[in-house]
């Protein structure tokens, strides 16, 4: 019961994690139906974002931790929005309207791009970040068979919590969010009312990047190291999660990402750690196979 | 507006230029050319039909006005700009609205988001009371308010289409086939919505029809077009009486 109830808050924390980058893959795809594979390289570029500006802040600056984490989360968001702007004005919005497959093939390239880079920037090995946000609650039970809550498992919930609900507000309630769902339905009808498409597509980027921003500052701040190649395992948990939420589904991007940080962190307790990768990608096969629309994938009446 | 002079021939209703100019224009799907050069105006006020057979192109010329395909030659004047190269969202901007072929309703938003969109280029002034008036026009939408555009019924939709294009407080509106595959009653409905508008607000329409009777009973002035060309044009009425389109177009259709 106690390994029970430790692993959903693990599975909770870290699938507040994959949500938050498996959103950017699923409006991607609604909107230009295209896998972003470097998505989860966008997701690892925020994270070294994160870190510089927290050692920027902290360290030399010597803000208290809580704004301090306030203003990694604004000025990450920034930053990682403006990366994934130009990103897809230079690698993806010329190919437009070409094959298919062509942005697919130079999101390839940009996911391979930005892991080097970083590569080189930064070096290859894991940059360490100081402990931010210490201590613990226990939840129940006590010597060996506790349930602690960490303070920064409570943040990071918290975090992603608020996020979405803003996000979701955004998306429902905002002119901005109604044209980038008008996008996603029927691009050519939603110009002929006046929308301009190329830039719906851009904020889309835009807003990706900075939800990846902030999972890129929680993972930071839950493993204390991030590293160059840090997006692509995470990155394709979270397509996971995106394909398993139903792809093109916001919710679905949420539950998929809920779903795959608890089954990793089950299967790590009551199996063995050593598989617990394989566990996730063994999902997206599955989904695929059995359930390919995902559990809110849009049925296909809907279709026009 | 600005005062270019057109070669077109005097127009039957209104003076000065025509509001729409369409001046040789051809458009391709690839290598296979849909509009073969057409001419065609509708002036301030009128409201004009364009009827053809299936695969004339007439839905092209509708949307190639929006640039999409766009014309690989010729030229569109609308009051007076040239927006032959202008984007898609620009000549929506300069207030040309259109329902489409197909009525293309956003299908995963309520008929109310659906009249939000249309309403985006004139950053929602004047939304409460042009919603208002959309209700006292197709009071089908009202009951419908909540629901998502991809469950109404074919009538609803183009009811919306035609709603949704009208938010945006058009200079001109296009309507193409907006009778397609709907019921009699809903048909008529339609076409007194639309003399309704042209006569109470002024509003010029350019309409586009396989329903040949009651479009050229609506028009002022009609075109016929026949594979990609314009062969005939006229008086509502006139060409009503021309025996050849009432051969070709009339003769087993629907009175
Ligand atoms: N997207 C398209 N791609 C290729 N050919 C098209 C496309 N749309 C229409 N056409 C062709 O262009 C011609 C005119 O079509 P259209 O404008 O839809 O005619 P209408 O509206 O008069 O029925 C037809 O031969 C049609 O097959
Ligand atoms: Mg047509």
């Amino acid at each position: 019961m106690e390994v029970f109830l430790q692993q959903l808050i693990n599975g909770l924390t870290l699938g507040s994690i994959y949500g938050l980058i498996a959103i950017g893959y699923t409006m991607v795809f609604g909107i230009i139906g295209m896998v972003n594979f470097a998505h989860g390289d966008v997701f690892m570029v925020g994270g070294f974002i994160a870190l510089i500006l927290f050692m920027l802040i902290t360290a030399w600056l010597g803000v208290a931790v809580i704004p301090a984490l306030i203003l990694v989360l604004v000025c990450g968001m920034a930053l990682t929005g403006l990366w994934n702007w130009t990103i897809e004005r230079v690698a993806y919005r010329p190919l437009r309207g070409s094959f298919r497959l062509a942005p697919l093939i130079s999101a390839i390239g940009m996911s391979i791009f930005l892991s080097n880079l970083v590569q080189v920037i930064q070096g290859p090995r894991n940059k360490p970040l100081p402990p931010m946000i210490q201590g613990t609650i226990t939840v129940m039970g006590e010597g060996s068979n506790t349930v602690v809550l960490a303070y920064k498992q409570i943040v990071i919930m918290v975090v992603t919590a608020l996020l979405l609900a803003v996000f979701w507000w955004l998306v429902q309630k905002t002119p901005l969010g109604r044209a980038q769902r008008a996008c996603e339905q029927d691009r050519k009808m939603a110009a002929l009312l006046g929308i301009d498409v190329d830039r719906t597509i851009s904020i889309t980027f835009v807003i990706g990047a900075a939800l990846a921003a902030v999972a890129g500052v929680m993972y930071l701040m839950y493993y204390g190291v991030v590293n160059f190649a840090d997006g692509f395992v995470p990155g394709v948990k979270a397509f996971t999660a995106a394909v398993l939420g139903g792809i093109g589904s916001l919710p679905g991007a949420v539950i998929g990402g809920l779903l795959i940080g608890l089954i990793e962190t089950m299967w790590s307790a009551y199996f063995t750690i050593d598989y617990k990768d394989v566990a996730a990608f063994s999902i997206l096969a599955i989904t695929l196979i059995f359930l390919p629309t995902g559990i809110l994938g849009r049925p296909e009446v809907e279709k026009v | 507006m600005s005062v270019r002079v057109t070669e077109a021939p005097a127009p039957v209703v209104g003076a000065g230029q025509p509001l729409l100019s369409v001046r040789g224009v051809k458009t391709y799907y690839g290598n296979i050319i849909a509009l073969k050069g057409v001419d065609l105006d509708v002036n301030q006020g009128e409201i004009v039909t364009l009827i053809g057979a299936n695969g004339a192109g007439k839905s092209t010329l509708m949307m190639t006005i929006f640039g999409s395909p766009r014309a690989r030659e010729g030229r569109i004047t609308f009051a007076g700009t040239d927006i032959t190269q202008l984007p898609t969202h620009e000549i929506a901007r300069l207030r040309i609205s259109q329902s489409p072929e197909g009525r293309r309703v956003f299908p995963r938003m309520t008929v109310y988001e659906n009249l939000q969109m249309g309403a985006a280029i004139n950053d929602f002034a004047h939304f409460d009371e042009d919603v208002e008036r959309m209700f006292a026009l197709f009071p089908r939408l009202k009951e419908r308010i909540g629901q998502r555009g991809g469950t109404l019924s074919g009538g609803e939709q183009q009811m919306l289409a035609i709603a949704r294009a009208l938010m945006a407080r058009p200079k001109l509106l296009l309507l193409d086939e907006p009778s397609l595959g709907l019921a009699p009653l809903i048909v008529k409905q339609i076409f007194d919505a639309i003399r309704e508008l042209n006569r109470k607000e002024g509003l010029t329409v350019f309409l586009v029809e396989q329903n040949a009777y009651h479009a050229l009973k609506l028009a002022h002035r009609g075109y016929v077009m026949v594979n990609g060309v314009i062969t005939m044009s006229g008086g509502g009425r006139e060409l009503l009486a021309d025996p050849q389109v009432r051969a070709a177009y009339l003769e087993g259709g629907h009175h």
